[in-house]
């Protein structure tokens, strides 16, 4: 399970400093951030836009564009389903239909509890064993009901 | 004892069906018998039924075991598995296996067989031949040689290498770059991971032959958030590069000099785009830009830059090793080289299949993939991702060749087959295509950004069963303003799955059946 730190101005700052030699250094930055903290915070955005010198509007554009930067931080537990076609092609549907009902939420949601958000994911590059899912980035191929199972139980713990 | 090598794939596809585990097991039963044994994380021989695909060297050649589970080894040790013992999941050598015997491996020559982290293991399977080479010959015969090789992108639109090249190279600026397009995003397509796994170094060849020819020192590798350990392994091999000379000031010795640096998406399939690549490497939305003015002439931060893909990239040692007439010698029409293939989704032996050009669809699909893993008959095959068309199998005489499949409204794309049984629901395919098309468009350009959202309405309702009919013929003339309207690939060709399905399979969206060759 990944450990994210709590937000601090002055730790924010560090992990950006990190990568302010690179060409186009905005999305490493960004990359960091969500790392260290689970979720790009509102308050990097001002801080972002000033070190690089384009405005916040800029910057805040940036940040929603990417499905992978969260607004808010996810639940303990991040499952992602393979939703695209060739994982369609060999029963992700039906897998998926299951997570949500054995979650109690849909897809892009989190549970009530908090502890496992449940996302769709466009392709992990597994598509000859389909299908794949990730959990807390840990991959797992060949998914049938009874492996979805244990992934959902580990998430749940 | 003397110790055993055992090689046990790091490729995510074998992790993900249990290879770390498989190690580990491995690592206890060699110890319990105090048997020593060097394990080796090579990348995959692209049998991915086979994963993980666990290996020995024996006095005859290196064994193969497979798909070997964690609970297997024990048994497998049992069964004499570091001699090459029997069991039944041995396959014996897997260079002789048919799906392997088969094949014309240029670009994934070595891929599963080496070490991806030892420059040495590379060397000594023929890796820097074509740089040295290279250094010899100089830019403007390199681009010559490229050019002999009828090397066109590999990416999908299918455009000649060395013009690009020639482009950048006849460009004048302070300061050009090579940009490798890794952000491999389509479903059923995974050669681009498994070669950064499997085969790093040979990327870091191609993109420094390309960056020697027009006159770039600076490299970037742009790659999936979706993909960790295809960075990982590129990363990794950057470091060992640089460590032997093989990147930095002065490459080899040489006058000339070449960095590399990986880059991560986030998420957008649109990055895969060119252009909406290089705004992201920028730091910046990824959405497309207007051509002109190409890459070649402004491209990354406005300077010469080329983009290529990187089974392009990967092609171009093997070009300048053994020559251009050599990569040209494969291939039919204007289609020359080889194509890594990859076959996926409902399929008995998916993997990655290297084959000159040429070879049909149906041989894919049937002989080589052996039909669908759910027993039931073929329905059909999306080819070249989600912007692929959905080719019926009455059209699977259809040879693998740009040209025949633009003939059939159909494209390769970046090589990716996704097999369906009959169980696929093609308006539901058709709707889903719309869909991604919707999410992922970067906004830039109407067709694209508002027609995919109208598409998702207007399949809603034929589902539904509503004016069948009239809907039918507004989605058809949606997606030709698609078409010819959209700025990129994105809302351009998200057309070519829908009206595939439609055309082909006519009764699924409540229209009358129509097998003959449909019509636009």
């Amino acid at each position: 399970m990944p450990h994210y730190e709590p937000w601090s101005e002055e730790r924010a700052r560090a992990v950006i400093g990190e990568y302010s030699h690179l060409e186009g250094p905005l999305m490493p930055m960004l990359h960091a951030v969500q790392e260290t903290f689970g979720h790009v915070p509102d308050a990097v955005v001002p801080m972002l836009a000033e070190l690089l010198n384009v405005s916040r509007a800029e910057v805040h554009g940036v940040v929603t564009f990417y499905h992978d930067f969260r607004h808010e931080p996810a639940g303990r537990h991040v499952l992602k389903l393979c939703r695209a076609e060739a994982c369609q092609a060999a029963g992700g549907d039906a897998l998926a239909d299951h997570a949500e009902h054995r979650l109690g939420c849909k897809l892009g949601e989190t549970t009530a509890d908090g502890r496992v958000t449940v996302e769709p994911i466009y392709c992990l590059g597994l598509c000859a064993t389909a299908p794949s899912a990730m959990l807390d980035g840990r991959i797992v191929a060949r998914l049938t009901e009874r492996r979805l199972d244990a992934l959902i139980a580990e998430a749940q713990s | 004892m003397s110790t055993v090598r055992i090689y046990v794939p790091k490729d995510a596809c074998a992790i993900a069906c249990g290879a770390d585990e498989v190690v580990a097991a491995i690592e206890a039963a060699a110890l319990k018998r105090r048997q020593p044994v060097e394990i080796v994380r090579n990348g995959s021989r692209g049998m991915l039924w086979l994963e993980p695909l666990v290996e020995v060297v024996t006095p005859e050649g290196r064994i193969g075991y497979g798909p070997v589970a964690e609970d297997d080894v024990e048994a497998l040790f049992e069964a004499g598995l570091l001699t090459g013992g029997d069991h039944a999941l041995r396959i014996g050598k897997p260079e002789e296996h048919p799906f392997m015997a088969k094949q014309t491996r240029l670009t994934f020559a070595r891929c599963g067989i080496v070490d991806p982290a030892s420059l040495a293991d590379y060397r000594a399977h023929g890796g820097y031949r074509g740089l040295e080479r290279a250094l010899q010959l100089g830019p403007d015969a390199i681009i010559e040689e490229v050019k002999k090789s009828g090397l066109r992108g590999r990416g999908g639109a299918g455009f000649p290498t060395a013009i690009k090249w020639k482009t950048v190279a006849d460009a004048k600026a302070d300061r050009k770059y090579i940009v490798c397009n890794a952000d491999e995003g389509d479903s059923g397509t995974f050669a681009d991971r498994m070669i950064m796994e499997g085969d790093p170094f040979e990327l870091i060849e191609g993109m420094t032959i390309a960056g020697i020819a027009v006159g770039a020192t600076k490299g970037y590798v742009y790659t999936r958030s979706e993909y960790p350990h295809a960075i990982w392994a590129m990363e990794k091999a950057i470091e060992v590069a640089r460590a032997g000379g093989m990147l930095g000031a002065n490459i080899s010795g040489s006058p000339y000099s070449f960095d590399l640096e990986v880059r991560m998406g986030a998420g957008a399939y649109v990055c895969g785009e060119e252009t909406a690549l290089l705004d992201s490497l920028e730091g910046k939305r990824g959405t497309v830009r207007a051509k002109p003015p190409l890459p070649a002439h402004k491209g990354l931060f406005q300077k010469p830059t080329v983009i290529n893909n990187v089974l392009s990239l990967t092609a171009v040692p093997h070009i300048l090793a053994d020559g251009g007439e050599f990569y040209a010698n494969f291939g039919m029409g204007r289609s020359r080289g080889t194509m890594p293939i990859q076959i996926a989704g409902n399929v008995k032996f998916g993997g990655l299949f290297e084959t000159a050009f040429g070879i049909t669809l149906g041989e894919l699909v049937n002989d080589i993939g052996g039909g669908t893993v759910t027993g039931k008959p073929v329905k059909a095959a999306q080819v070249g991702g989600p912007l692929g068309a959905y080719v019926p199998t009455w059209q699977f005489d259809l040879p693998f060749d740009y040209e025949a499949f633009a003939a059939k409204d159909a494209l390769i794309g970046h090589g990716g087959i996704v097999v369906f049984d009959e169980n696929a629901d093609m308006a539901k395919m058709a709707r889903f295509a719309m869909e991604f098309c919707s999410v992922e468009s970067c906004g830039k350009c109407t067709p694209c950004r508002i027609g995919s959202t109208r598409g998702v309405e207007l399949m809603d309702r034929i589902i539904a069963g509503e004016r069948v009919e009239s809907n039918l013929a507004t989605l058809t003339d949606l997606c030709q303003t698609m078409k010819l309207g959209s700025l990129c690939a994105l809302g351009g060709f998200t057309p070519y799955p829908v009206l595939s399905a439609m055309n082909h399979f006519p009764e699924e969206f409540g229209a009358p059946p129509r097998r003959l060759e449909a019509a636009e």
